[in-house]
Order: C-alpha cells, then structure tokens, then sequence
C-alpha cells in the first residue's frame, strides 16, 4: 500500500508536467490554433478521479505556473482553471453517475467556459485574438477526452478498488 | 450520503466551505489580473515565475535545437563548402558597402559639423539572441528570446535582422524575455515611405504576413512597391531601418483613410537568430516611459 501511495503522485505529475510541456511545443501554422488546452484536460482529469487531491489550490497555482509559461497576464488561465475545477468538484457525484458520453458533453462545457473566460480577459487587457483560436481548442480538446475517458475509465475502477 | 464522493462537496481542509474558498481564490486572481495588468508592481514575482518555467521553455525548445545541430553536423560537405562559398561573397559585397558608408559618415560628420549640430552618431551596441521554440498559443505573433536583463535587455527593446526590423521586446526576466513581432495586432510602428518621406503608422494584423497603415489619406503619394522605414519618431526603434513593402493601396472615395496594406521585409517566423541592437539614447527614453507609445 505504501510503495503505491507513494507512487500514486508520480502519474499526476507526469502527466501534468507532459501538459505544460505539449502547451507550448511549437506545432506548425495550420494545426496551431487547434492546439487542445493539454493542462485543463489533465487537470480535469485528475479532479473527476481524485477530486479531494487536486482542489482548488492546485488549480490556482498551475494556472499561475500555465500563465509564466505563456506569457499571459498573471491570473488569467488561473482563474480560468479555478472556474472549471471549482464547478467539476459539484458535479463530481453526479457526472460519475453518468455514461460516457453526458461526461464527453460536460468536459466540453467546462472546456468552452475555460476559453469563455480567457477570452473574457483577453477582452478586458485589450488583446485581440481570432475567434477560430478560441474555439479550435474546445473541439480539439472534447476529441482529446474521448481518448482520455478510456483510461478515466480505468483508473476510475482503480481509485474505486483502493478506497 | 456517503462513500468515496463525499468529500468533494466539504472542505479538505480549513473551516470554509467549497464555494466560500472558490470565491476567495477566484478574487484573488481577478486582484492578480488587475495589477498585473494596470501596474507594473508585478515585474518582480513575473522574472522569479519565468525563471521557474525555464527548464520547461528549454526541455520544449531542446529537441529542435538539437535537430538543428543534428542537422549541421551531419550536412552534407559539398553543402558545407557552397554555402561557405555564398557567405564569402556576401561578405566581400557587404565590406564594399560599409566601405562607402564610413566615408558617408565621415562626409556627414563634417556636414552636420558645418551646421553646428553635435548630435553624435554612436555606432549601436547589438546582440544575437535566439528565438526558442516556445509557442505562445493563442498569441502568435509573440515569442520568447534566450537573452534576458542579465544580458541588459530591457523593456521596448528593437529586434532586428538582416533585413529589417522584426519587433520589440515586451517584458523582461533574467534569463529570457518576450517579445512582440510587429505584426502583433497590439503593435504599431511608426514609419516613413522612403520614397516620399511621408511619414504614418504601420500597424500589426495579426497576419504575419500583413501590416496595415490606417493612416494614409486617399490623395497620399503611394505606390505598391514602395519601401517602409523607421521613422525614428517615438523613441524606441532607430530610423531608417526597412520595415515593410507597400503591397496594396486601394482608395475608399467613401472614406477619410485609404486602405493600405504592407509586406514585412523580414521573414517573421521562430526558426531564426535576431538582432537586439542597444541605442543609448533610446534606451534611456525606454527606461522612462516603459514601451511608450508603440504599444496601444
């Protein structure tokens, strides 16, 4: 038990570090904006499995660490994250009640208040971005949770075994 | 209720609960967003976080460097010795020229001596920084450069290359700073048709291929074709530096302002060296009034 509770971080971690890495890997002009939100999907992730691990705390500074990293205004994917795992952690009793596909559907929704809210930043600091750059990554990254759910699945089942 | 959902509707720790301790961090962040937006208090905390993210800007940038260097050390020896052949001539035409530009100078000198004018030529201090293969989606036309204020760059610092001016630097950390391409929708650079010597503005579109000049009146002297330099109005780029070719000038009867588009003379993607050039004089400007007045 205790080899795997220590162990228990090391995914998480991998895979958020993989995230924040795939956030700015350059990927050429035509699939750029495109590019999936890698780091609310890997949050989101981890706090439909294990939602008292990864609060709202870890939220926050993962946004802070995502807004160094991109060169966003401190505070912005922050809050952003914080909105989404903040309504994920309500929804939590009844989304793991649900099939698949309602999860596929509220992923989505949460991924397009996270672009919702950054736009909404982007509008109050004055930056413009094209629309197709908003809304590129929700469609990209409800694809993304398709595959993401399969192992959802799994460790869901794992999580479940363990407590 | 009970099992393994409980806990996510209670606090994990602490006496508030859930929304209580949302709210509170969410308006922590809107304060964040706020300062860091209106005020420059934030400068310190935003060096110490992208020192922090360096080793990830550099684990994404590696494989590419290393592709690259891959790429020389493997290149093919005919390859090698043409490309040699070509920087050789190059170089030849180039001493030519500055032959001939420091006899202007000095002819200058003399001249503006005459005039009784002491303003100094002073040859501009510059730098070669690289740009990382750092993407900053949803924002394009910015990117990070591996120089930072441990190398002296400072905010509204010009990057140029061997063709032009490429953009300025917008925010500074130790080791690395960001900076914007002047097709940056936010960026505007102030200009002057060398042809004609009007002087405008040229401003980002977002497109790196694109600028446009709201500026110029339908009964303007343009040509497509005509070359954009610095005005050197605004205190931040050197003058006379190309910027852009006039690539379209379509009058709106209709209108006050002409619709004129621009095609930047310098390749402005990231797979490139850059030219931080230092000039005393503006960066003092620069110091004074942080980017003043190219970024709207």
């Amino acid at each position: 038990m205790s080899a795997r509770a220590s162990r228990s971080w090391l995914m998480p971690a991998l895979t958020i570090f993989g995230a924040l890495v795939l956030a700015v890997i350059p990927l050429p002009g035509v699939v750029s904006p495109f590019r999936p939100d890698w780091v609310a999907v890997a949050l989101l992730y981890w706090t439909l499995i294990q939602p008292r691990r990864y609060g709202l705390l870890k939220a926050l500074l993962l946004g802070i660490v995502l807004d160094a990293l991109t060169g966003s205004l401190l505070g912005q994917h922050a809050l952003a994250l914080l909105v989404i795992v903040y309504l994920s952690q309500r929804l939590y009793l009844r989304v793991r009640a649900f099939p698949a596909s309602q999860v596929a559907t509220i992923v989505i929704l949460l991924l397009a208040l996270y672009e919702l809210v950054l736009l909404v930043i982007d509008g109050f600091a004055g930056r413009e971005v094209a629309l197709v750059e908003r809304w590129g990554p929700v469609v990209t990254g409800g694809i993304l949770w398709l595959f993401v759910s399969v192992g959802a699945e799994r460790g869901r089942q794992a999580a479940e075994v363990r407590i | 209720m009970s099992g393994p959902g409980q806990m996510a509707g209670k606090p994990g720790r602490g006496e508030f609960p859930p929304g209580a301790r949302f709210i509170m961090l969410a308006v922590l962040c809107l304060i964040l967003i706020v300062v860091d937006h209106r005020y420059n208090h934030l400068s310190r905390v935003r060096e110490l976080l992208s020192l922090a993210v360096y080793p990830i800007q550099v684990a994404v940038d590696f494989p590419f460097t290393a592709w690259q260097w891959a790429g020389d050390a493997v290149a093919d020896r005919r390859e090698l010795l043409r490309e040699n052949e070509e920087l050789k001539e190059q170089l030849v035409i180039a001493s030519y020229r500055l032959q001939s530009l420091t006899s202007l100078e000095m002819e200058n000198a003399r001249l503006r001596q005459l005039l009784d004018s002491y303003e100094e030529l002073n040859e501009d201090r510059v730098m070669i920084a690289e740009i990382l293969s750092v993407d900053l989606d949803p924002y394009p036309s910015r990117f990070i450069i591996n120089r930072g204020s441990t190398d002296e760059v400072y905010v509204g610092q010009p990057l140029l290359d061997a063709d032009g001016v490429i953009g300025q630097v917008e925010s500074v950390s130790s080791r690395t700073s960001q900076a914007l391409f002047i097709t940056d929708p936010d960026h505007r650079i102030p200009v002057a048709i060398e042809r004609t010597g009007e002087r405008t503005f040229a401003d980002g579109t977002g497109d790196s291929r694109v600028l446009r000049l709201p500026y110029l009146t339908n009964s303007a002297d343009v040509r497509p074709g005509d070359r954009l330099v610095t005005s050197g109005l605004g205190g931040i780029f050197p003058s006379g530096r190309p910027v852009a070719i006039i690539e379209e000038f379509v009058q709106r009867p209709d209108q006050n302002f002409a619709f004129v588009t621009a095609r930047p003379v310098s390749q402005l993607d990231r797979d490139q060296e850059v030219l931080l050039v230092w000039n005393e004089v503006f960066a003092e400007v620069a110091d004074a009034t942080p980017a003043a007045g190219e970024l709207r």
